[in-house]
């Protein structure tokens, strides 16, 4: 091993590191695979919580009954956050170890209007709270918005396609998220070698040609720049000097926390996740256990208290947002596991110190723990994971063998199935079209079937008494063609807005230039939509039309297969939708170059979706919720969780990059009679669906009678968590009808 | 004559029912379920008839082979061999349930023979009234055997399925001598099966085979009822509550006295 010799981190920060790509380069991949010690032993070596802990935990629990009666617990109405804006904010000062809040104090929310005015008013307005006048003046006045900007360039076709519904959730009015920044570095490097590292990329443009593409670059590296600077001055308010690397694991922990607390103090993005940084903070335990610095209890008291920071990320949202997105998810996804690219496993004894958190601290949807799953994982790590699954239903599963050949072993999830290469690509977020209601609009020659306005080009609308395939089929290739075009317009501008508005400087400050982008669309309500063709194609489909020709219901003559029983017949056609919607989106130049990829996941805004949808020829009725994610349709899929499993193990990756997501619920009976045997089957059940291709699941383990239950007295399961489709939220969080939908869902294998 | 002798009639047509043609079956459906059916996740073929009419049986669907549909057996073979993969990555394997799968022997053999010989674990769930009808062919080709044993008292035996206790035991000695891996099932009825005479009976008996890896306690539930409702019939224990955790861990407890494993 050679090392530069002198460096004063040599002594210090770095002492006893190995490897030399990450000194001479900012590259944490590289650090990691030089440093880290897999670890395929079991979970025994693992400590409970401490005192100190479980006194943090208590303390800033106590609060949540009362956040969850009002909304939400407090909120400044009169600073925009950003990287300093608020003086340091503590739970209990003596007791924390890793520090650091959004504002100056726990819960309170911030207000970040530059991603829109609109959404800060009416979110406040929702808790009876009202925008301090300046700040209003300064943002309608002499300060322009993202959601500004988006409006003025959208055009009235794309306006009608989101009021109709669509095409949905768009983040033209809150911040886009989706992107992680890699706050390793911060610990690992200090910060002022990243500024030197960042001067140096913006001197590589010195000689370039003033393009706007170049002029923007410059701007956005000098941003970057500023931002970097100011999380010095944030770590300094609370009384520590991050611009050098982080010495012990506490350090590291800290200055990675501070990193990633700017960025949430500086973006309410929809999806704000942490990344891949279990492994990395495992080279700093182990080093700090070798020297006899900490002992394991410490050990998982430092990731214990970092969780706590992390369970209690708050944005300030619209009741509406949270109904879209179910709860109050802020996405602090966090990837943990899988094998590196040289065969040795990912998997750390710091893999398993964070999921003991569930245990330590109890289930939570936050941080939206994420294992990278490969039938090659150590099998004590699977028991692990099986284990806590069965007992907290906080964990989702992710195919890394899907992952790491396409993006690296460096990989990470941001949102809930979206996997980006940490530092090196970002993603534009795209939210999705609903595929239900364009089959609607073929039929009815792009008329609204609830409102009968004219949304999408007037072709002519199918006529006859039954629906015919080949028709339906050639109208729908149509109608998607018009979408797919008005979809990737729409997103052009919102991103275009963002960068121009919204930069998200910190985050972006924490990757490398140039970086990859990628435009990730997605489609919403997919079962609905292959069950309502397989039905046109296997069965006889009627239509009824209202006074004005719209059709308006169906009745079906017949049997169909339905996606979901792991037949070919139906499956095919949504194999066949999720190709051909990538093509139809790849025709249309995106942004900034960006590849384009999509995604199949709705979260719960299935919901939202399904009741504003009509009547669908597969005999679902007008408001009915769609099925989340990739999932079959409820109750469709008749051969139990494994047949559906792999229906769904059957949409191409390749063509749905940005993530398919599978929610499965099970009761405890449902996968065995003793808690070994459960462990064992799912573990097999998660070893078989990945083997087979499969890219996500979400495991829910659950009665019937504790939800009906939770649904009375919700202040009895403050902390019951339901994983839905691609995060976990907390039941008692949801609307009641969303809890009936949940509650209606297959449970699989109850009989 | 009343309801339940007029079942009981209809089950013993059953047994006179022609057999479907060499080479098919009579079955209601498929699935996939995962620790219930056997070790780890099985490929169930619920075939259709059944000779006997369980007060607490939950799929009334299966009890007539005239309700069910018929299949190759290379038809199902296509089917599991969907499932094969995922199978042996995941563990576990193939089980015939019913109805009776005894009632189609030559169905139930080749199917047993035909997963068994090309590598899948291979279950079959039956009440062994027609165990005779199993040959020691088809055991061989039986990795593990679901029996279910109702009762240990030939009278409550006859008051739970209407049919006889002696043959089931015949088989179990059977199955005892052959060697065959066996897991007992036992459905827990308060008021009906739960006497602790009768309990343990059965405990004293299950000791006396080595051949019986765990005796399955299952407690009575009464989900299947919105079934009988949809079929037009009648539940016949819709109020008899499941049974309480007290009478469960008296139950086990009665086995592990015998010695008997039991979950």
């Amino acid at each position: 091993m050679t090392t530069t010799t002198g460096h004063p981190t040599e002594l210090g920060a770095w002492r006893g590191f190995s490897g030399t790509a990450w000194r001479s380069a900012v590259d944490v991949r590289a650090f990691i695979q030089a440093n880290y010690t897999p670890y395929e032993g079991g979970a025994e070596f693992l400590a409970g919580p401490t005192e100190r802990t479980a006194a943090v935990w208590a303390k800033v629990s106590a609060m949540f009954p009362e956040e969850r009666r009002r909304g939400i617990y407090d909120v400044d109405t009169a600073t925009p956050s950003s990287i300093t804006s608020h003086r340091p904010g503590y739970i209990d000062a003596d007791r924390e170890l890793i520090f650091g809040l959004q504002t100056d104090a726990p819960l309170k929310r911030a207000i970040m209007p530059a991603g829109g005015l609109r959404m800060v008013e009416s979110g406040l307005a929702a808790y009876g709270r009202t925008l301090d006048p300046l700040v209003r003046k300064i943002f309608t006045k002499y300060r322009k918005t993202h959601n500004d900007g988006v409006f003025d360039a959208y055009t009235s076709e794309i306006r009608r396609a989101r009021r109709a519904g669509v095409i949905t959730g768009l983040p033209d009015s809150y911040g886009r998220g989706r992107i992680i920044g890699d706050y390793r570095r911060v610990a690992l490097y200090g910060v002022d070698r990243l500024i030197e590292a960042k001067r140096a990329e913006l001197r590589s443009l010195e000689g370039a040609f003033a393009t706007d593409a170049v002029i923007r670059d410059r701007e956005e590296l000098a941003e970057q720049l500023r931002a970097l600077a100011e999380l010095k001055q944030l770590a300094a308010s609370y009384g520590y000097d991050i611009s050098h690397p982080a010495t012990t694991a506490r350090e590291a922990i800290q200055w990675l926390y501070f990193a990633y607390l700017a960025a949430i103090k500086e973006q309410n993005g929809a999806a704000m996740s942490l990344g891949r940084t279990s492994t990395f903070v495992d080279v700093y335990l182990q080093r700090d256990l070798a020297e006899g610095l900490i002992t394991e209890e410490r050990a998982q008291e430092l990731i214990d208290d970092f969780v706590i920071k992390l369970r209690i990320v708050r944005f300030l949202r619209t009741p509406e947002y949270d109904q879209l997105f179910s709860g109050d998810p802020t996405w602090v996804t966090e990837s943990i596991g899988g094998m590196g690219s040289d065969g040795r496993t990912l998997v750390t004894r710091t893999s398993y110190r964070y999921l003991q958190t569930l245990r330590n601290l109890g289930p939570a949807p936050e941080p939206n723990l994420t294992v990278f799953w490969s039938p090659r994982l150590p099998q004590p790590f699977k028991r692990f994971c099986a284990a806590l699954s069965i007992e907290t239903s906080s964990i989702q599963y992710e195919s890394d063998d899907l992952m790491r050949p396409r993006f690296g072993d460096d990989t990470a999830i941001a949102c809930c199935v979206s996997a980006a290469p940490v530092g090196r690509q970002m993603q534009f977020f795209g939210a999705r079209v609903n595929l239900a209601k364009t089959l609607l609009y073929a039929i009815n020659g792009g008329r609204d079937e609830v409102t009968g306005e004219q949304i999408g080009p007037p072709y002519p609308a199918l006529t006859g008494d039954h629906l015919d395939y080949e028709q339906v089929s050639a109208a729908l290739g149509r109608m998607m063609d018009w979408l797919a075009a008005t979809y990737v317009n729409a997103l052009n501008v919102i991103h275009y807005m963002h960068d121009k508005y919204a930069y998200e400087r910190i985050e972006m400050a924490l990757h490398d230039y140039p970086v990859k982008r990628t435009l990730a669309c997605g489609i919403a309500g997919l079962s609905v939509t292959a069950d309502s063709l397989s039905a046109i194609k296997h069965a006889r489909v009627n239509v009824i039309r209202d006074e004005s020709g719209l059709a308006v219901d169906y009745t079906v003559d017949g049997d169909y297969p339905a996606y979901g029983n792991n037949d070919d017949r139906a499956d095919a056609i949504a194999v066949d939708l999720v190709r051909a919607f990538m093509t139809k989106i790849r025709r249309h130049p995106a942004y900034r170059d960006a590849e384009h990829t999509q995604s199949v996941l709705t979260i719960t805004s299935n919901v939202v979706y399904g009741k504003h949808t009509g009547n669908t020829p597969d005999g679902r009725r007008a408001g009915e919720p769609f099925a989340p994610g990739a999932n079959p349709s409820n109750g469709r899929d008749r051969h139990g969780l494994v047949a559906s499993a792999l229906s769904v193990a059957k949409l191409p990756y390749d063509q749905a990059l940005d993530g398919i997501s599978l929610t499965n619920t099970a009761t405890p009976d449902g996968l065995g009679r003793t808690p070994a045997e459960r462990v064992d089957n799912l573990l097999g059940v998660l070893d078989g669906y990945f083997d087979a291709a499969g890219f996500h699941m979400n495991v829910n383990v659950l009665t019937r009678a504790v939800l009906l239950d939770a649904m009375e007295h919700p202040d009895r399961y403050p902390h019951l968590t339901i994983r839905v489709s691609g995060y976990a939220v907390n039941f008692v969080r949801l609307t009641p009808e969303q809890q009936r939908d949940v509650i209606n869902r297959t449970f699989h294998g109850s009989l | 004559m009343n309801t339940r002798q007029a079942e009981l009639r209809r089950a013993a047509i059953e047994l006179c029912h022609p057999p479907a043609p060499p080479g098919t079956g009579v079955i209601s459906s498929w699935d996939l379920s995962i620790g219930v059916d056997g070790p780890g996740t099985r490929f169930v073929v619920f075939t259709c008839g059944c000779p006997l009419r369980c007060l607490y049986c939950q799929n009334p669907e299966t009890w007539r082979m005239r309700d069910g549909h018929q299949v190759t057996v290379q038809e199902v073979m296509t089917e599991i061999d969907r499932y094969r993969r995922f199978i042996s990555v995941a563990g576990g394997g193939v089980t015939i349930s019913g109805g009776e799968p005894l009632l189609q022997p030559g169905f139930t053999a080749e199917l047993l023979h035909r997963c068994h010989d090309s590598g899948l674990h291979t279950a079959l769930d039956t009440s062994g009234l027609l165990g005779d009808r199993a040959d020691d062919t088809m055991l061989a080709d039986t990795d593990l055997v679901l029996l279910d044993i109702k009762s240990s008292d030939p009278a409550t035996y006859r008051k739970v399925t209407g049919g006889p206790l002696e043959p089931t035991l015949r088989f179990a000695r059977r199955l005892a001598t052959l060697g065959r891996p066996t897991w007992i099932r036992f459905v827990l009825v308060p008021g009906l099966t739960d006497a602790e005479e009768n309990v343990d009976g059965l405990a004293r008996f299950v000791a006396e085979l080595g051949n019986v890896e765990h005796v399955d306690v299952l407690p009575f539930h009464r989900m299947a009822a919105d079934k009988y409702r949809k079929l037009g019939l009648a539940f016949p224990l819709t109020d008899v509550a499941p049974p309480d955790q007290d009478l469960l861990d008296r139950v086990h407890a009665q086995f592990h006295a015998h010695g008997v494993a039991s979950t």
